[in-house]
């Protein structure tokens, strides 16, 4: 076993660091399944690729396996291993009915974060001046329409934020609107969860269409006052 | 349409009367009337007023059929166009450098050519006629704009049909003095060619996807224009490196599997060996293929916001996990080869290199985890709602470009290393400065390695484009840096080293054999995956923005249904290789088995009809 032993507890090691030790640290959350599964399977791979690199530490490692599936010289173990066997397929099975079941609970999500916005929407530029005014102004509409839910510190932490899955984009965190461009942003705010295209079906936006209450001039600002305050530069190509 | 089901009423009332005649004639007659069918529509369609825009085929589906061979045509392309490259480079070796295992090497791949590039062709007339049936009105408007290109690519195919020809038939002629300068001059000329072969296509290819398109002008005019697109010159570049990454491990994967298959300790060297050079070579591209890549996208992203994110962030954003997955696998399985290489063909290294290799191995890992966490990540509503969304609070920052960027540059750079030190084991370096040269490589790429880790971390606090245009480029920067500054360091070290451990070929385990044939199908899959997200970026256009798909599959196949026709493309590539292997190799198979009977008899005199040559002599 010791081969062996030290890949197992290695393997268990880097389950209970991912399940356990990483969503305690401060500013982090449990790891969906997939994530948990696929460190996992790079965890075994490597253990598979280092312990086939030369002759010895192969038959070492891959000995045991051999000799415990053969039933070569095993002596007491032969109950464990019929066990095995037996068990084995049985929960290969029993994963596959589970995961092809009918089930009550709702599809695992791969939602699309940033669907395309449409043609018309893309290379559109800023047509408000950017000023110190306009920003401020941008800040105050920011601070009326905006803020309830992406909060007062761009964080996506608003008093109504907590009644949102998924909850408000966060504008202070750089992987948000630094990666897109003005003209996305305005799109977004215009049309609102119930102008995304096909591609964000089913849409899990709560974001009001603006355009029914705000001037396209007010949402520009918006956005200017939204990059200030974030701290954040939008997309460009310049 | 109701033309298309009276025929196959028609097909199915035929069949019992023929079912006495045998199931075999059924089943020619279903498929007769099958591949008939289209026909049917068309003549239904003809009849109709106005032009016919678009055609189909009963079950398979248009799309499906011109997707299927589209992208057997370019994997054939890509795999004929790869190996003049590849076999041409061998040749030079060989003629530089007098080894004269590398001329044969590339006169092995060099047969290939001949049925590859007609199996080629003949994809793309297939691939020709079916556009032109299926899709008149594109194929009516890309021949307007396209038209004198057509005649160039008819000249370019003339040019280089005569040249393979002149290459390989002229292979045994002329190998001495001036005649071997021509052959490799022809060689050249060869790979010239089928570069033009190649970018010329790619031009209508880019055209669908970032059209220019000028009112005005003559014909020579407005196709230039449309030639000369935004994502034109990205791709040419991809295409190459892409080919040559091909190649070279489809070359590996034929080594690979004749290695498993041999029996004589001569030809298991021999395929060892090969299997080495073919790994080399894909890996060799492999290095570069993400700079262009990372090229390509950001002009795609320039060109059109809303195609840069369909493809980034929008619904093709996973096929880039499944992308850094299969390209994952590949460096793992380039890596697992050389390191194999070193721990069984130079025997006592692996006492040496075994902790190099282990921490060379943990720091792919740790790369690929990144590389491979997505923004937006796969889970339950509950295990959403604990996240607080779909972003991981912690992780998420891992899912953006400059993560994958600082990442993907590591990789290289680990890949790189583990070449060199494959390089250097069973040698002793004997120079005096020895140690001094060690110390700088050391110290070039431990800063290099913090330098780009430090600028993927700086990138999540600077805007955009200072991240794209600058941050990116300098780490792309110092990596050719450290692979222009180390790769000469260590040739000169090793032009005074000493020989320690000989290297032994054909001393691979079978596992070296299977890691060559994962390395090709995974460069296959590549290829095939990305074909699906260059189309799809088009989303319902045919040509983007200029001309809508107004056919009933102006939608994009689910990633699902999507990875089945990869597969299926997948599956069949790698058949029609091994056929063409297998046809190309005929000849050489009878000739040994021939010989090896002939060497039996004295003075190699042939075995009389009825004789029994391994009787020997008669008393």
């Amino acid at each position: 076993m010791g081969a062996l032993g030290k890949p197992i507890i290695l393997m268990v090691a880097m389950y209970v660091f991912i399940k356990f030790v990483l969503p305690n640290i401060p500013g982090s959350a449990p790891l969906p399944s997939s994530l948990i599964a696929l460190y996992l399977l790079l965890t075994g791979s490597g253990i598979v690729i280092f312990q086939t690199l030369s002759k010895e530490s192969k038959d070492a490692f891959w000995g045991p396996m051999q000799r415990f599936l053969t039933g070569e010289n095993l002596g007491g173990l032969q109950a464990l291993r019929y066990g095995v066997l037996i068990l084995f397929p049985l929960l290969v099975g029993w994963q596959t009915y589970g995961s092809t079941a009918v089930s009550d609970l709702p599809p695992i999500e791969s939602r699309t974060i940033h669907p395309a916005p449409p043609g018309e929407y893309t290379g559109l530029s800023n047509p408000v001046a950017k000023t110190p005014d306009n920003i401020m102004q941008g800040k105050g509409f920011y601070a009326a329409y905006c803020s309830p839910c992406h909060g007062g510190n761009f964080d996506g932490k608003g008093p109504a934020a907590r009644g949102f899955v998924p909850a408000p984009a966060n504008f202070a965190d750089p992987t948000t609107i630094a990666m897109l461009q003005e003209s996305y942003l305005f799109w977004r705010i215009k049309k609102g969860g119930v102008g995304l295209p096909i591609e964000g079906t089913p849409w899990k936006s709560a974001m009001p269409r603006w355009e029914v209450e705000l001037p396209d001039e007010w949402i520009w600002k918006i956005i200017m006052g939204e990059y200030d305050g974030a701290h954040q530069s939008p997309r460009t190509w310049e | 349409m109701s033309a298309i089901q009276q025929g196959v009423k028609t097909i199915q009332r035929a069949l019992p009367a023929v079912n006495a005649q045998g199931a075999w004639l059924a089943g020619l007659l279903l498929a007769a009337g099958w591949f008939a069918l289209p026909s049917i529509g068309m003549a239904a369609e003809g009849t109709a007023a106005g032009p016919t825009e678009y055609r189909d085929i009963p079950y398979i589906g248009a799309r499906n059929i011109i997707w299927v061979v589209a992208q057997l045509h370019l994997l054939l392309a890509g795999f004929v166009l790869g190996v003049p490259i590849f076999a041409w480079l061998c040749e030079v070796i060989a003629w530089r450098g007098g080894e004269k295992r590398y001329d044969k090497l590339a006169k092995e791949f060099t047969k290939l050519l001949t049925s590859a590039y007609a199996t080629t062709a003949l994809f793309g007339g297939i691939l020709l006629f079916l556009l032109v049936a299926f899709y008149p009105k594109l194929m009516n408007y890309l021949t307007d704009v396209f038209f004198p290109s057509f005649l160039l690519y008819c000249l370019l195919f003339l040019l280089e049909t005569a040249t393979l020809y002149l290459y390989w038939y002229g292979w045994d002629a002329m190998q001495e003095g001036r005649k071997k300068s021509l052959h490799v001059f022809l060689g050249f000329l060869l790979n010239f060619f089928a570069l033009f072969i190649m970018i010329v296509p790619n031009a209508w290819a880019t055209f669908q996807a970032s059209p220019v398109v000028i009112a005005e002008g003559t014909a020579f005019e407005r196709a230039w224009a449309a030639t000369w697109n935004p994502t034109w010159w990205p791709i040419n570049i991809h295409r190459l490196i892409a080919n040559v990454v091909l190649g070279g491990y489809i070359c590996g994967a034929y080594a690979g599997v004749r290695y498993l298959s041999v029996k004589s300790t001569e030809d298991r060297e021999h395929y060892d060996w090969m299997g080495y050079v073919g790994n080399f070579i894909g890996v060799f591209g492999l290095l570069a293929l993400p700079f262009a890549g990372y090229w390509l996208m950001r002009e795609i992203y320039q060109y059109n916001q809303q195609m840069g994110i369909t493809l980034m962030g929008g619904f093709l954003s996973w096929l880039f996990i499944l992308q850094a997955m299969l390209i994952g696998v590949l460096f793992l399985g380039s890596n697992y080869y050389f390191w194999l290489g070193i721990t069984y063909r130079i025997p006592g290294s692996e006492a040496k290199y075994r902790k190099a290799m282990l921490m060379m191995l943990v720091s792919l890992l740790l790369c690929l985890a990144v590389w491979m966490t997505p923004h937006s990540l796969v889970a339950s509503i509950e295990e959403a709602q604990k996240m607080g969304g779909a972003h991981h609070p912690l992780l998420g920052v891992l899912g953006v470009m400059s993560a994958k960027m600082t990442v993907s540059n590591l990789m290289i750079l680990i890949t790189f290393m583990s070449f060199v030190m494959y390089w250097r084991a069973g040698k002793q370096d004997t120079a005096g400065w020895a140690a001094f040269g060690k110390a700088v490589m050391g110290a070039i790429l431990a800063l290099a390695s913090i330098a780009v880790i430090v600028l993927g971390v700086w990138g999540y606090f600077v805007p955009a484009i200072v991240r794209i245009n600058y941050f990116s480029t300098s780490q792309v920067l110092i990596v050719i840096f450290v692979i222009l500054t180390i790769t000469p360091l260590t040739a000169l070290l090793l032009k005074s080293a000493r020989t320690t451990t000989e290297m032994v070929w054909g001393s691979m385990p079978p596992r070296a054999g299977y890691s060559l044939v994962l390395n090709a199908v995974m460069v296959i899959l590549l290829m095939t995956l990305m074909g699906y997200a260059r189309s799809s970026s088009r989303v319902h256009w045919h040509v983007y923005g200029v001309m809508r798909d107004t056919s009933p599959y102006a939608y994009s196949p689910a990633l699902g249904s999507a990875s089945l026709i990869m597969a299926f493309c997948t599956f069949f590539f790698c058949i029609l290789v091994a056929f063409i292997f297998w046809v190309a190799t005929m000849g050489d198979k009878y000739k040994t088995a021939a010989g090896a009977g002939k060497g039996d008899l004295p003075h190699g005199i042939p075995a009389m009809a009825g004789g029994a040559p391994d009787k020997g002599p008669q008393g």
